[in-house]
């Protein structure tokens, strides 16, 4: 799309992996995303997908035996770009909570039990030079009742185990929020809490995100999740990018044959219930046996066989479906590549 | 908070009294009774106790009576006049007397064993744990072993022997043989401290040793829990989060043993008092279970219990005070 926002990052080629003794996990093996400012972008994928190492990796906090193996991931500051996958300590910690900040999934063991809400709200405040310790508790009991939190003066100085799930994503995403961050990275926020719950911090992080502009990286397994807050989807399969496009386009008309897989798994609101839920074919394989070619060859419902288990599909423009022309997003899948081919022998 | 302290206290009351009574109970199975004792003790000298002196002894503790009469005299004695009796292998020295003098030294051994254990055994731990697996941690959890195989009294002797050997140091005791009957200056301190230090040494090494890696293992379970990567986040240097996070919630064992400081305070290091000749309260109850000093040793049982009951209520207030999660679950009931 020609009329995207400036990117705030830029992730290209990430490579992360994860030494085990049994050999060596490729998490994330060849991702490429791009946000632009303001965008809310979701990531989707089933289980161990490499979703969330790949969030994790964009600040660099991945533990040990896993390691960002290569690839850049640029995060663009007001007058500078800053490579996370090579930027000195300083530099990198200038970007954490400050510029780029995150939202874990276990709201109750993201937060220390042995410090008071305040202390961890305002702790990033106070880091990033953005209040003093004096100012740092008015500014907490602001955010806390900005995120909807009752009684935040008292709040502020309670501890973790004292408050329910929700009461504190809601603070998780006000600490977060503290220092006014360009890029929000939201990794299943939502996961570990009820379905009523959800659906509060959803609209929450909606609208927080209207009101201060900030482009969102969400991380969910929830394609509902994701068609509800998204402006554009990237699908995950096996630590790669599958497929990108506008959150329309991808699920109404998905390209890539595990979108379609995807989808086809999940129920779809106003099909009556007479459409019959049919799960991707096969199971994720093993950490340590990556298939050849396409990874999602073996569960693939469109295998050219000769092709796909031996050659890895590039990432192309992914072409709208008829009768609309142009294209919206990537796709990588060599059933594209070969429109690009033909396309290609009959232009030449 | 309160009703958590009363309630405590309450059961340490009951605590100690059912520790009274079985403390009494098991210094008087021994057959035959104090004063026949005393008197087997004296015929032995070829002295003889006059009949009145028998008397008034026996008269004293309750000797004769029943068992409960005799414990009520033991124990009334002790909670309402400080007296915890005679111990007669000391020429019938009061035992709290003998006990006093010795406090002191025992306490100033715990004091000094539990700071330098933990001035060690903090920084390395935390290294250990952080550089988990480097060589670093190899050798100190190598040493640690070492330390903590190696006995006590065997490390004792050999450094006396170094000490004596190389150095020149008179081995054990507190004073060197010219300080022994002098008058208390600044020499007699420094020649006190120049002894002292070894036993300190020889104490820590094995509790040291443990200390490493109950704090490496806290550590190591804290390190990569989410709310450490959730700060990390934040943009925190290393060091800051380090000690902010997951080094403060791994003290809180040091938090749980600084009550046993305590029970050390009498029990005094037995076995390296002994092999160091050290003038601590340990040998004091050695001799008196070895002679069946009976008010000696139901003295020693009766105040360590007490002072361990109340150690672990220090303990308990401590943790408390550190760890929000324990002082609100005593708030909670």
């Amino acid at each position: 799309m020609s009329t995207r926002a400036a990117p705030i990052l830029e992730i290209e080629d990430l490579h992360t992996c994860f030494e085990l003794d049994d050999g060596t996990v490729r998490a994330v093996s060849g991702v490429d995303l791009t946000i632009g400012r303001g965008e809310v972008l979701a990531v989707v994928g089933e289980s161990g997908c490499g979703k969330s190492v790949m969030a994790r990796s964009v600040l660099r906090l991945i533990d040990k035996p896993g390691r960002i193996t290569g690839g850049s991931i640029r995060v663009h500051d007001a007058d500078r770009v800053v490579d996370m996958v090579t930027a000195p300590g300083p530099e990198l910690r200038s970007v954490r909570g400050r510029k780029v900040a995150m939202v874990f999934q276990e709201p109750i063991a993201s937060m220390s039990p042995m410090h008071t809400l305040g202390n961890q709200i305002g702790e990033s405040l106070v880091l990033h030079g953005r209040a003093t310790k004096a100012e740092a508790r008015t500014r907490v009991v602001d955010l806390l009742r900005r995120v909807g939190i009752a009684a935040p003066e008292r709040r502020a100085d309670e501890y973790p185990f004292q408050m329910s799930g929700g009461m504190l994503q809601r603070a998780m995403i006000a600490m977060a929020l503290s220092c006014g961050p360009d890029l929000l990275i939201a990794d299943e926020p939502t996961t570990a809490l009820d379905v009523t719950t959800q659906a509060q911090i959803l609209d929450l992080l909606r609208e927080l995100q209207r009101d201060t502009g900030m482009a969102v990286m969400l991380i969910t397994h929830d394609l509902g999740v994701a068609a509800q807050m998204a402006d554009r989807i990237a699908v995950m399969y096996l630590g790669s990018v599958v497929e990108t496009g506008t959150t329309d386009t991808v699920l109404r008309s998905p390209r890539h044959p595990y979108t379609r897989a995807l989808l086809r798994s999940v129920p779809k609101l106003g099909s009556g219930g007479r459409e019959r839920l049919r799960p991707v074919r096969g199971m994720v394989p093993g950490p340590y046996a990556r298939p050849p070619g396409c990874p999602f060859h073996p569960r693939c419902e469109e295998f050219m066989a000769g092709r796909c288990d031996s050659t890895v599909p590039g990432r192309v423009p992914a072409p709208l479906p008829a009768p609309a022309a142009g294209t919206d997003g990537t796709v990588s899948c060599l059933r594209y590549e070969d429109v690009r081919d033909d396309e290609g022998k009959a232009a030449s | 908070m309160l009703a958590f302290l009363v309630r405590r206290l309450g059961w340490m009351a009951v605590t100690l009294w059912a520790v009274s009574l079985a403390t009494f109970f098991i210094i008087s199975l021994p057959p035959g009774d104090y004063v026949s004792t005393l008197q087997a003790n004296a015929e032995e000298r070829g002295e003889i106790m006059g009949p009145a002196e028998v008397a008034a002894l026996r008269d004293r503790y309750g000797l004769g009576q029943s068992f409960f009469a005799q414990y009520w005299k033991w124990i009334t004695n002790i909670v309402f006049h400080g007296d915890f009796g005679q111990a007669f292998a000391w020429n019938m020295r009061p035992v709290s007397d003998l006990i006093w003098d010795r406090v002191g030294l025992s306490f100033f051994l715990s004091v000094a064993t539990m700071l330098l254990i933990w001035a060690i055994a903090w920084p390395i731990g935390i290294y250990s744990a952080v550089r988990q697996y480097s060589p670093g941690d190899y050798a100190a959890t190598f040493f640690g072993f070492i330390g903590m195989a190696v006995p006590e009294f065997m490390l004792a002797l050999v450094l006396m022997w170094v000490g004596m050997r190389w150095f020149g140091q008179s081995p054990g005791g507190l004073f060197s043989p010219e300080y022994q009957d002098a008058a208390w200056n600044l020499g007699k301190v420094l020649d006190a401290a120049s002894h002292l230090w070894l036993p300190i040494l020889i104490i820590a090494v094995s509790g040291t040793a443990g200390a490493i890696r109950i704090i490496r293992a806290n550590l190591l379970d804290e390190l990569y829990k989410p709310y450490v990567v959730a700060a990390r986040a934040k943009g925190l240097p290393e060091w800051k989060l380090l000690l902010k996070y997951p080094v403060r919630t791994s003290m809180s064992p040091f938090f749980s043993t600084v009550g046993w400081l305590l029970p050390g305070l009498i029990s005094g290091e037995t076995i390296i008092s002994i092999v160091m000749n050290l003038p601590t309260t340990g040998p004091l109850m050695l001799g008196g279970v070895l002679n069946q000093d009976m008010y000696l040793v139901g003295s020693f049982i009766l105040i360590l219990s007490t002072l361990t009951v109340i150690g672990t209520l220090i303990s308990d207030l401590a943790l408390a005070w550190w760890d929000p999660r324990i002082r609100h679950s005593y708030e909670g009931g």
